[in-house]
């Protein structure tokens, strides 16, 4: 039995049939739409998050299984100071697997240790999302064509953004990727990561502005300065609005750069740019269905 | 000069940087030992010019000593059976930690679960560098020992 912990669990190849698969799911869904019938997928969402919950759900009843679960702590029996080791020990018996999104980082791996099904990190703290990262690489690969080759930039907080720390992890894997990072002084990204970029002999720079280095992009992460990650709302304020890309901006970009967002968005991306052909968030969400249900498929061997 | 008699079996732990004995009977968990224990601080040293030495009197399976290594590789440890040195034991970091060092990370699952052991993965052998098994967070050698 198989968990997904981390993006890296998975090697470069399992990650290649993982696409493969979803890919396929994408161009005959009707093929999939009874693969889990009778099978049941727990999301246990210790903290809101309408739009993973959601698209675990949806993943798994376009596959024909059902879904059960909480979607926030005050709804489930931590609230009565239950551990999750005990939870998922419940929660084995009432599903096959299990989506587990939890503000505490490691939660998730508590709950591999002791589950009797497989388990999903569905975000835990500011640690790991690899479901998210697994959503960018399959939006990359399926309108890039490929997965090497490209200078991505990453903007916004590359501080807390997990999400940017898990894809960096990802990509460093595929050949010839140049990065760009692109946030203000007070959100680079941590040390360990440009230290492993060193060490790797990978090209990246470090910037401030995204008008500087925009048009040299074929893809730009887009990323939101979240408020939860702060213990100082001032600090909150004062770089929320730091970058805002626009019209006037995306004139500046290739006419096929991508722009990627894990979204929710707050103003990081003016709704004038949602109509741009290269603006790409919409289909990662649809691209994060399709992955997630290439993932269930693969955890409970049903691929 | 102070005299601290011989022991048949047992370790006793040399060159140590003086100040960090009570540190390592700490961390060694001797307290909790029902054995005889000799600390030796600031003894004189031709090396270092001073010293600790920790002397253990014990069954030499029942101590594990591969925190050490995180404290300093350098110390000397002399494996005494029948009251003579039989070896002299290599140090190097352990691959992985349990209950020696906690997690402060606020937002590590350990800060609200109590019974989860607090377990260090050692990431980096050249840097000493170790992780939370958990949440990754950070630890190097020099933060270990700052926070305890």
């Amino acid at each position: 039995m198989r968990h997904l912990m981390s993006p890296l669990d998975f090697t470069k190849e399992e990650l290649d049939a993982l696409f493969d698969l979803a890919a396929d799911i994408e161009k005959n869904p009707q093929l999939y739409a009874h693969k889990c019938e009778g099978k049941k997928l727990a999301t246990c969402f210790y903290e809101p998050s309408t739009r993973t919950r959601l698209s675990f759900e949806s993943a798994m009843l376009g596959l024909g299984g059902s879904v059960l679960g909480f979607s926030d702590a005050a709804s489930s029996s931590a609230s009565k100071g239950e551990s999750v080791s005990d939870t998922i020990r419940v929660i084995s018996c009432f599903a096959d697997i299990c989506a587990m999104r939890h503000p505490k980082e490691g939660a998730p791996m508590v709950a591999a240790s002791k589950s009797s099904i497989p388990v999903i990190n569905a975000g835990d703290g500011g640690h790991q999302h690899p479901t998210q990262t697994l959503t960018d690489l399959l939006t990359i690969r399926s309108l890039k064509g490929r997965l090497d080759d490209f200078t991505i930039g990453l903007c916004g907080d590359l501080k807390f953004g997990r999400t940017v720390h898990s894809l960096i992890n990802a990509l460093v894997r595929y050949d010839n990727i140049r990065f760009v990072l692109i946030s203000p002084e007070e959100l680079r990204v941590p040390d360990y990561i440009t230290d492993m970029l060193k060490e790797k002999g990978i090209a990246y720079e470090e910037c401030i502005s995204l008008e500087d280095s925009i048009a040299r992009l074929d893809l730009l992460y887009m990323t939101r300065v979240q408020r939860e990650r702060f213990f100082n709302e001032e600090d909150y304020v004062r770089l929320k609005d730091f970058y805002i890309l626009d019209k006037k901006k995306m004139e500046l970009a290739k006419d096929d750069m991508i722009v990627l967002h894990p979204l929710p968005r707050v103003n990081e991306i003016s709704v004038e740019v949602d109509d741009d052909p290269r603006a790409a968030y919409f289909k990662q969400v649809q691209y994060g269905v399709y992955v997630r249900m290439a993932l269930i498929l693969t955890l409970l061997e049903l691929a | 000069m102070l005299n601290v008699g011989k022991i048949e079996e047992g370790f006793v732990l040399d060159h140590i940087d003086a100040g960090q004995s009570l540190t390592i009977y700490h961390l060694l968990q001797l307290d909790k030992l029902d054995c005889t224990v000799a600390i030796i601080k600031n003894a004189r040293s031709n090396k270092k010019g001073k010293k600790d030495i920790l002397k253990v009197e014990c069954d030499i399976n029942t101590l594990n000593l591969d925190v050490l290594a995180l404290i300093d590789r350098n110390i000397t440890v002399n494996v005494i059976k029948d009251g003579e040195i039989v070896a002299k034991k290599e140090l190097t970091l352990p691959k992985e930690i349990k209950n020696v060092i906690t997690c402060h990370n606020p937002r590590c699952i350990t800060s609200i679960e109590q019974e989860l052991p607090h377990i260090f993965v050692l990431s980096d052998e050249q840097k000493e560098i170790y992780r939370c098994k958990y949440c990754e967070e950070k630890y190097s050698k020099r933060r270990l020992f700052s926070k305890q």
